[in-house]
């Protein structure tokens, strides 16, 4: 017995806050996938990843309305097609950002960090000028809704699994692309020496802008998976930025597979001691390890041996 | 005398600008401004402290801090928690159900003073913490990064994780902290009415006195050979260790130092202001005192403190007026200070300041021909002779 | 061999590997007092691995470097710089935003400590001996210009100025000529002869001409191995390194 509870009611208890952490797990990973790629391989400090996402979430509620309002008999399937939009919308506005601002600062990683947050702070005005600051949320298909109870005391949401589905193949997509692809050896090769793939024929500024793209796009693909968990408001994206650098440095910053370890277990962390402590607490107990971790192994958990 | 010519004002130029920012602050918005303004002015001055740590730390020595949030915080966090106590006096809490501690901690059903609170009663204790305990948490922080060589993107990010943190924890625990809220009604100091206009326009000048200090200060450090070493740290560490210097300790120095600073900013800030909040330890504030440093000239003592005055000067005159446009504006303020002006105001001074200065040429002309004068005489004299 | 003796430099059976791939060998190296040495070697040979794990910016996986009987492995770097080591880096590595006096300042190897550095005083020995330096460096007209002004040949003289006037026992150049021309080579040739006596000097050097011009003792490195050692004649004609150096 621990703190009152049976362990079959502590099982369930686990069961349950382990299945919270796995949406908030895909949350995590989607956003971290994206800045894995900006960051890990570009070396770019995205504060305004966030507000990419949000981007995605808001493109997922205005296709919510869109349908609602003149397409109802669309509805069922509209949200597909919604995270596809907001994979592109997020995307575009990523190659205008990297358009307009990035290109000029790839040698300048800690400015960067500062003209992103000055991006953040105009597109988080945007969204309250034009979406009101007010948190919305889309109209969620039905088949999205209710949940599946394999006993009687575990709940598990559908759109948990949903989105934690979804994330699985936007992982393995993402693994591919980077890695099994012509174009990723492309990306890796830019990122790693631009100036000798630049002369071995490879487009470089094609490279950065098309791989910064790709790094927002996923992070609109996080808004759409966002939206099934929690509202949209102008500073959602403002939440999540934090946690999603502590999840790719604390993953080491150009590893894949120490980004989906390390969304695991910080979402993992997090969720399950929220249910014994304040979720407050359990933020700060999770990122009190994480920095106490980070100042000991500083290169993250899976890290490449380089010979300097 | 040319020793503090020299080393702690900057050689001339840097002693014209001391002078300037001296009368500004000192003379000229005392007589211009109402008490009222002035307060405000004050406050923002309390930021300039931060801006100016950010120079030595950012500026001289490439390590970008998104926490000096934290220090202020900290420094302005311990000055509460003393006037708090003061204000607690049993007898004005004798409405509470347990009388004699803050009201917050009644509200949250506390029902004794924890033991962290009990030292600040004594004001030399509460001085010597502002002082002490945020340079001490910014060793920690510092040994513990810069002996493993951990710095550049990876500090920032974990200065700001640690100010994050220590939000959440203040907002979290609001039984310790007043939480959300902050620490409020503080109203004397050792019996001294704080918000009398008398109190106001003295901490005013005291914070004022304190901020010229601070910069002769930071001053006197960068012109000494620490000062160079800053700089050579920054563009070339490995030089710098293979000649001989235990690099860390230098790096661990200035940004205790520069913890120290925002701190004294942090408790001057509780004192003008009469109250203190979460919302100055966060990320949010955080990034606003790098801004600050950057539209002043991040290689600029005196340059960032009219970029601290501008940038809030700026922000209460249009969040007043356009509250949405300002946030476009400071947006667009981050970009193109990144973009086209890396040394902010101090290096527009720099670059266009001589068409501005020329065209007062003609008082300083005036003043000379009025010194050439007796001069012409007794050479005339001489030449007599 | 590992006890007292009268060697600047005694590296006995140095190896380091990175993840399995063993960029220097087994290596044993001495360096006389007052030697002056070349360590030449094809690309990747291991050469400035080699100087990185004297000066402490690589670990040792085995093996033990003695400078003037002082074992180092263990040292941190500016533990191994103030026994008296100094390591000009390959390419010229000065602090380009301070004047050539200011460079040479930084380096004067006193207020090493966080305190002494603040109250650094520059005193007349401090001015006399960077004058000094700056002559010998051949830039005493140039120690008020900011240093990222100076040519490449001039940058890399500064550097090595900014060793000398800590007086090291021990100096290591990497590729010190690269870049220069031919002038300028000459004159750093004279340098290093002028500066190698009353201390020991390594050098790693790419040009044979360059190298014939002041090597003592040339040391060929070949796959983080020793292929040959001695007189410079003598490991010019041998068979192994003209194999290794025109083989492919």
């Amino acid at each position: 017995m621990l703190g009152g509870y049976t362990y079959g009611e502590l099982g369930s208890i686990l069961a349950m806050q382990g299945f919270a952490g796995f949406s908030l797990f895909s949350v995590l990973l989607l956003m971290a996938l994206g800045l894995a790629i900006i960051f890990g391989q570009m070396g770019v400090i995205n504060m305004a990843h966030g507000e990419f996402m949000a981007a995605g979430a808001y493109t997922t509620y205005l296709i919510s309305t869109i349908t609602e309002q003149y397409f109802p008999a669309f509805m069922p399937y509209y949200f597909v097609f919604a995270i596809v939009i907001a994979f592109f919308v997020a995307g575009a506005l990523g190659y205008l950002a990297e358009y307009a601002l990035i290109r000029h600062l790839y040698k300048r990683p800690l400015d960067t960090l500062l003209a992103t947050w000055g991006l953040s702070l105009i597109m988080q005005q945007s969204y309250r000028s034009i979406f009101g600051a007010r948190e919305v949320s889309p109209t969620l298909p039905d088949w999205l809704m209710g949940s599946y109870q394999p006993t009687e005391m575990i709940d598990i949401p559908i759109n948990g699994m949903f989105v934690l589905a979804l994330t699985a193949f936007v992982t393995f997509a993402v693994f591919y692309l980077m890695y099994k692809s012509n174009w990723g050896l492309r990306v890796r090769a830019t990122t790693q020496n631009r100036i000798m793939s630049g002369a071995v024929g490879i487009n470089t500024k094609k490279v950065d802008r098309y791989t910064f793209a790709l790094g927002c796009g996923i992070a609109g693909i996080a808004g759409a998976a966002f939206t099934t968990i929690a509202s949209t408001g102008p500073t959602t994206g403002t939440l999540y930025i934090v946690d999603t650098f502590m999840v790719v440095v604390f993953g080491g910053a150009a590893s894949l597979l120490g980004t989906i370890a390390s969304a695991f277990s910080i979402a993992q962390a997090q969720s399950i001691l929220e249910f014994f402590i304040s979720g407050s607490m359990a933020k700060v107990y999770t990122l009190f390890a994480l920095v106490l971790i980070l100042m000991f192994k500083p290169e993250g958990l899976f890290a490449n041996k380089v010979r300097r | 005398m040319s020793f503090v010519y020299n080393k702690l004002m900057g050689g001339k130029e840097g002693l014209t600008g001391f002078i300037l920012l001296a009368l500004l602050v000192l003379v000229v918005f005392p007589l211009c401004l109402d008490l009222f303004r002035l307060n405000l002015v004050g406050k923002y001055l309390t930021y300039a402290f931060p801006a100016i740590s950010l120079v030595l730390l950012w500026g001289y020595g490439g390590i970008l801090s998104l926490g000096q949030g934290i220090f202020f915080g900290l420094g302005g966090y311990g000055m509460a928690m003393f006037l708090k106590l003061e204000a607690s006096s049993p007898e004005n809490t004798a409405i509470q159900s347990t009388p004699g501690i803050p009201d917050f901690m009644d509200w949250n059903q506390l029902t004794e003073l924890p033991w962290f609170w009990e030292p600040f009663g004594s004001f030399a204790f509460t001085i010597a913490a502002i002082l002490i305990i945020p340079a001490a948490f910014a060793y920690i922080i510092g040994a513990a990064m810069f002996k493993r060589r951990v710095g550049g993107v990876y500090f920032a990010i974990i200065t700001q994780v640690i100010a994050v943190i220590l939000t959440i924890l203040i907002v979290g625990q609001q039984g310790y902290t007043g939480g959300i809220n902050g620490i409020t009604d503080l109203r004397t100091l050792n019996g001294w009415d704080m918000t009398s206009d008398y109190a106001k326009y003295l901490f005013y000048l005291i914070n004022c006195a304190l901020l010229l200090g601070v910069i002769v200060l930071s001053r006197f450090i960068l012109t000494s050979k620490f000062g160079s070493l800053l700089l050579a740290i920054r563009d070339k560490e490995d030089r710098v260790r293979f000649s001989g210097y235990d690099v860390s300790n230098f790096k661990i120095f200035v940004f205790c130092f520069a913890a120290l600073i925002s701190a004294i900013g942090g408790a001057m800030f509780t004192l003008q202001v009469g109250f203190m909040s979460p919302s100055f330890v966060g990320i949010v504030p955080s990034i606003e005192m790098v801004i600050f440093a950057a539209v002043g000239g991040r290689m600029s003592l005196i340059g960032v403190v009219y970029g601290t005055l501008l940038i809030n000067f700026g922000k209460t005159a249009f969040s007043e007026s356009f509250p949405e446009l300002w946030l476009f504006l400071m947006g667009g303020l981050f970009i193109s200070v990144v973009m086209f002006f890396p040394n902010g105001l101090a290096g527009l001074w720099q670059d266009y300041g001589h068409h501005i200065t020329d065209r007062f040429k003609f008082i300083t002309r005036l003043f000379k021909r009025k010194e050439s004068l007796p001069l012409d005489d007794t050479a005339k004299s001489e030449l007599a002779n | 061999m590992s006890t007292s003796t009268d060697l600047t430099l005694a590296i006995e059976d140095l190896t380091v590997s990175f993840d399995g791939f063993k960029a220097v060998d087994d290596l044993n190296l001495y360096i006389d007092k007052n030697e002056l040495h070349v360590v030449i070697g094809p690309n990747g040979a291991g050469k400035t691995t080699v100087l990185d794990l004297i000066c402490g910016k690589t670990k040792a996986s085995s093996g033990s470097i003695k400078f003037l009987n002082k074992e180092l492995t263990e040292l941190a770097e500016h533990e191994i710089v103030r026994s008296g080591v100094g390591r000009k880096f390959q390419t010229p590595s000065i602090y380009e935003n301070l004047t050539v006096f200011e460079n040479l300042e930084v380096s004067y190897p006193y207020g090493r400590s966080v305190l002494g550095s603040l109250f650094f005083k520059r005193d007349q020995n401090v001015i006399d001996k960077i004058h000094e330096i700056a002559k010998e460096i051949m830039l005493d007209d140039a120690l008020d210009t900011e240093s990222a002004l100076l040519s490449h040949g001039q940058k890399q003289w500064l550097e090595i100025g900014m060793l000398l006037i800590q007086d090291p026992q021990l100096l290591m150049l990497d590729e010190p000529v690269a870049g220069m021309s031919v002038k300028e080579r000459e004159q750093t040739g004279d340098l290093l002869k002028k500066i190698s006596k009353g201390r020991s000097v390594l050098v790693i050097e790419h040009d044979m001409d360059f190298v014939a011009q002041i090597a003592q003792k040339v040391t060929v490195l070949h796959q983080g191995k020793i292929l040959a050692a001695g007189q410079m004649e003598k490991v010019q004609n041998d068979p192994k390194v003209i194999e290794v150096y025109l083989g492919h």
